[in-house]
């Protein structure tokens, strides 16, 4: 297998009315910069501030009324 | 694990027929019009769909094959689906697949189950809970495994990456399965796999029969991928509730961890099964809408009839006790 040097080590993407998920090489600190400690390959970033568990997202989001498209 | 006992013809006529392959009795004919709810079929389709999982140490080895099993499937499987036809077939809209996952997962309104588990549950209640749930649980993501080899591309990258996690990434220890295992224990109850099927109601099975149907034919391929998005899209919510039912029991963190796990996991899982998964698989088969959207509105449906079973069953011990 090749490896193409223009690939970023980390992909993150936004998903609509949902968070932020971010795969491949990170670290993740809270607002005191404190490591947060998650073991998982791609993890999911709360965009609502309303996650009960942030910076991760716990799916409290789909509560709120949403914003269509733009 | 063996053979459960009959509950009728139909599982009376398949156990004989896979302990005893030369039989040649003609197996029963059938109809039901509550197929969700009939025990003797229910108990049937869990039978001949377990033979493609691990299987009976009893049954003939091959029974898995038997033309007269396959057939005898097959006829009680038209019911079924005629019946899921009725009941879950959704039109279609024009909107991105994933806005209708979600139109559809919001629509339901169901029994809250989840927050009288967090609030009210006994610990008998819990454990009622659990068992029901180990028939599933115990093979959690084995179902949709069969999708794999059936998408290609964006899609099969993100049931991959999906059921990974489900098997714990490379640590068997951190297998969804496990995991469950740990709360079973807590609640003193046998984690031996397919331990609760001989006692669990019809309406159990069946919620893991509609993931087998899907499961076991290419034919319905987008409604299992249907069927895991709506699956991950209602589980962090109601998993919290669950692991504050159980904190609230007494369990430990690791006792709890399957249900605090699933908040952290599907909150990725829904966006990649939703957007990825199903979103890539009707932008190369857009004619496979219509069976995404069947397959998770089956989902639905039948988790919605189960958490009616055990409800109501419980809201009548109260009466009786009050």
């Amino acid at each position: 297998m090749t490896t193409n040097a223009e690939e970023p080590a980390t992909a993150i993407r936004a998903y609509p009315n949902g968070p932020i998920l971010v795969r491949g090489d990170f670290e993740l600190l809270d607002e005191d910069g404190v490591p947060v400690a998650t073991d998982r390959r791609t993890v999911a970033l709360c965009r609502c501030g309303r996650s009960a568990i942030a910076p991760l997202c716990d799916g409290t989001h789909s509560l709120l009324p949403r914003t269509p498209r733009s | 694990m063996r053979l459960p006992p009959a509950r009728g013809p139909l599982s009376e006529w398949l156990i004989g027929r896979l302990c005893e392959p030369q039989r040649t009795a003609v197996s029963p004919a059938y109809r039901s019009k509550l197929p969700w709810a009939d025990e003797d079929l229910q108990l049937s389709l869990w039978i001949a769909y377990e033979l493609h999982y691990r299987g009976f140490e009893d049954a003939a080895i091959d029974g898995q094959w038997d033309p007269e099993v396959l057939a005898f499937r097959a006829m009680l499987e038209r019911e079924w689906v005629a019946w899921l036809e009725r009941e879950c077939r959704v039109m279609p809209s024009d909107a991105p697949i994933a806005e209708q996952l979600r139109e559809l997962v919001d629509a339901e309104d169901g029994p809250r189950l989840s927050a009288y588990v967090r609030r009210h549950a006994t610990l008998d209640q819990f454990r009622q809970f659990v068992a029901n749930k180990s028939v599933y649980q115990l093979k959690e993501a084995d179902p949709h495994s069969f999708g794999i080899p059936r998408v290609d591309g964006p899609t099969k990258a993100a049931l991959v990456e999906i059921q990974s996690d489900e098997y714990g990434g490379g640590r068997p220890e951190r297998m969804h399965a496990e995991l469950f295992r740990t709360t079973m224990r807590w609640l003193g109850l046998n984690d031996a796999y397919g331990n609760y099927v001989p006692e669990a109601p019809a309406v159990t099975l069946a919620v893991s029969n509609v993931m087998s149907l899907f499961a076991m034919h290419r034919r319905w391929t987008p409604a299992l991928l249907g069927h895991l998005a709506a699956l991950e899209m209602t589980s962090t919510l109601p998993n919290r509730q669950y692991a504050a039912g159980a904190l609230r029991l007494g369990a430990t963190a690791q006792d709890a961890r399957y249900f605090t796990e699933h908040v952290e996991a599907d909150a990725v899982h829904e966006q990649i099964a939703a957007h990825d998964l199903c979103g890539s698989y009707v932008d190369d088969h857009p004619t496979a809408l219509s069976d995404v959207l069947f397959g998770a509105s089956c989902a639905l449906k039948l988790d919605n009839l189960f958490a009616h079973h055990l409800l109501d069953q419980w809201k009548d011990k109260q009466c009786v006790a009050s």
